[in-house]
């Protein structure tokens, strides 16, 4: 990748979509036009207006400021459930490349292939069910998920590498698999890593929002576009407005990610963009 | 042949075996006593005790294992706690349910995916293909619950063309469960066709960069023919892996939209059986759904190998 290389124009706009919303929640942390906490029944279900922009709830909150709060939420869970998959997975996927062919490969991709049939909302029934709804668990629901993603993928990467001279150079020269895998092959796969991050990203934000639509995610008081739709659902032929504007959210963050993946992915890995033409 | 049936056969049992044993250490062995958990916090000793018997709860934790996996090899899935009644009858009257509209939804995805990615790799590069990957990427990013929403806020709310929720039973006619189950299975459809035309799109194209395609044009093939006769039978390849993969996400995803519509079916029973407590039946039903998504991906990996027998010999 040289540095004259032209970033692609899919990423860029992918970049402005979701960075907006990456601004609203940070700045939800120090401003919001109204605070989420309090309940203004006589305000409730205002039309949009100067001091609402996108009006109100069914209990007088500011739709924006709960939109604003509710990105942070979002975020905060695909975040955190992209980092145990990174954790978790990255180092097994090494692990299982560095002893390509071992018993160990076998198990730990065995066991990858045991989560995958697990889909992912089963894992997240079942961890609720047993230790109740909260944010907390839809993480560690979501974040399973990510663990064999990132094992398989970083695996296949590494795999290849394993391979390639530098490698055995760093093998004659008396280097362990620990410390190749941390020096050599990681710097390596970053690239796919970080494409992996991207799409397991905005994944997360869809899956959150499936949790705390069916009351499994975050718990009230806390906003969550999720939730929000599930209590718009009632209200759906007084004021669509609540229905539309959360999802409406979801799929500009969903579709920003996933256009910065894509677009990452094209400046990556130039065999896919010849391919492509 | 045999031998790759076999070792896929071996690992399919070891499959079900480990996920029995994830969920059974879930559901039973962690929250610890699973009657006093079900009972909730006021519930007396005695009670606990009752339903400690009436639940089978008094072996070790190992004979119970093998007596509920010995229980659900013979069809017993045990008695609902909140519905006393045999799990295994609330799943075949739920399963009326949720089967069909996976059932619809797969096949409307493919219905969907197959043409418009054939499509968007004849045409690629041009407009049609532009247009065709900008609307499955907004597909792909729609949650398919929301998609529900919008679709009963205009097609039952506005144009009242389909009811807006609840099944009327097959016992009402096939056409009525079927206008019932219409929107749901659309609604979960879309994303999972948005994302099978993208991953059609892009095999096909990978495919007519190959010399043999070249050969194909250049011995007297229109682009159109060669797409036909030669690119897509090995196109599917990789397509077929991924509709194997999306039975499972709709099977996850009927789970949500279930709740959307509020239609009877296995996700509903889940949800409910969650908020009663009731463990034994939380635990059947995630197996089940756990015993079809690994037995579809078994079917996949053997449809997989007679399609392209070089698989075969990896074993």
């Amino acid at each position: 990748m040289t540095s004259r290389q032209k970033i692609p124009l899919q990423f860029l706009l992918g970049a402005m979509l979701f960075g907006a919303f990456a601004l609203a929640a940070l700045l939800s942390f120090v401003w919001v036009p109204h605070d989420v906490a309090t309940l203004d029944i006589a305000a409730r279900l205002a039309p949009p207006t100067s001091a609402h922009l996108l009006g109100t709830d069914h209990f007088g909150r500011d739709l924006l400021s709960m939109l604003m709060v509710g990105a942070r939420t979002s975020i905060a869970v695909a975040v955190l459930a992209v980092g145990i998959g990174v954790l978790a997975g990255v180092p097994l996927g090494l692990w299982a490349a560095a002893r390509r062919g071992s018993l160990i490969d076998e198990i730990i991709m065995r066991g990858n292939d045991l989560v995958f049939a697990f889909p992912s909302l089963v894992i997240a029934i079942l961890i609720t069910a047993v230790f109740g709804p909260s944010a907390v668990n839809a993480i560690i629901a979501i974040g399973i998920f990510n663990i064999p993603v990132f094992a398989r993928v970083s695996r296949g990467a590494a795999l290849s590498l394993w391979t390639r001279e530098f490698i055995l150079a760093a093998r004659v020269a008396g280097k362990r698999a620990v410390r190749i895998s941390a020096e050599h092959i990681l710097p390596n796969i970053a690239n796919v890593l970080i494409v992996q991050g991207t799409i397991q990203f905005s994944l997360g934000i869809l899956a959150e929002a499936g949790l705390s639509y069916v009351g499994l995610g975050a718990q009230p008081p806390t906003p969550s576009w999720g939730r929000m739709l599930a209590e718009a659902q009632t209200m759906i032929y007084t004021a669509p407005r609540l229905a539309i504007l959360p999802g409406l959210a979801i799929v500009l963050a969903v579709l920003g990610l996933n256009m910065m993946g894509d677009g990452l992915r094209d400046l990556l890995d130039p065999r896919l963009r010849r391919a492509r033409k | 042949m045999l031998r790759y049936l076999a070792i896929r056969l071996l690992s399919l049992a070891l499959s079900l075996v480990a996920a029995s044993v994830v969920i059974f250490a879930v559901v039973e062995v962690i929250p610890g006593d699973p009657a006093a958990y079900m009972l909730g916090l006021n519930a007396s000793p005695e009670a606990v005790a009752a339903l400690r018997g009436e639940l089978g709860l008094e072996g070790s934790p190992v004979t119970r294992y093998i007596s509920w996996t010995g229980g659900l090899l013979q069809g017993d899935f045990g008695q609902s706690y909140t519905y006393r009644v045999p799990v295994g009858e609330l799943i075949a009257q739920r399963i009326q349910v949720s089967l069909p509209l996976a059932a619809c939804a797969l096949a409307l995805t493919v219905l969907i995916a197959f043409p418009v990615g054939l499509i968007a790799a004849a045409r690629r590069g041009r407009a049609a293909d532009w247009g065709i990957m900008g609307a499955t990427q907004l597909g792909i990013a729609i949650p398919n619950f929301w998609f529900a929403m919008l679709l009963v806020l205009v097609f039952a709310v506005n144009l009242h063309w389909f009811p807006a929720g609840g099944f009327p039973g097959w016992e009402g006619g096939i056409a009525a469960g079927l206008k019932a189950l219409t929107l749901p299975a659309v609604a979960l459809a879309l994303p999972q066709a948005s994302i099978l035309a993208r991953v059609m799109r892009g095999s096909l194209i990978d495919i007519l960069h190959q010399d043999y395609i070249r050969t194909a044009r250049a011995k007297g093939l229109t682009r159109h023919q060669t797409l036909i006769r030669h690119a897509l039978r090995n196109g599917l390849i990789p397509v077929l892996t991924i509709i194997g993969l999306q039975f499972s996400f709709l099977l996850a995803g009927a789970i949500i939209i279930e709740n959307v519509f509020f239609l009877p079916g296995l996700g509903r029973l889940i949800f409910q059986a969650i908020t009663q407590r009731d463990l034994i039946v939380v635990e059947s039903v995630v197996m089940l759904l756990v015993f079809a998504v690994i037995v579809v991906n078994f079917m996949t990996d053997i449809a997989y190998a007679i399609a392209d027998p070089r698989l075969r010999r990896r074993g």
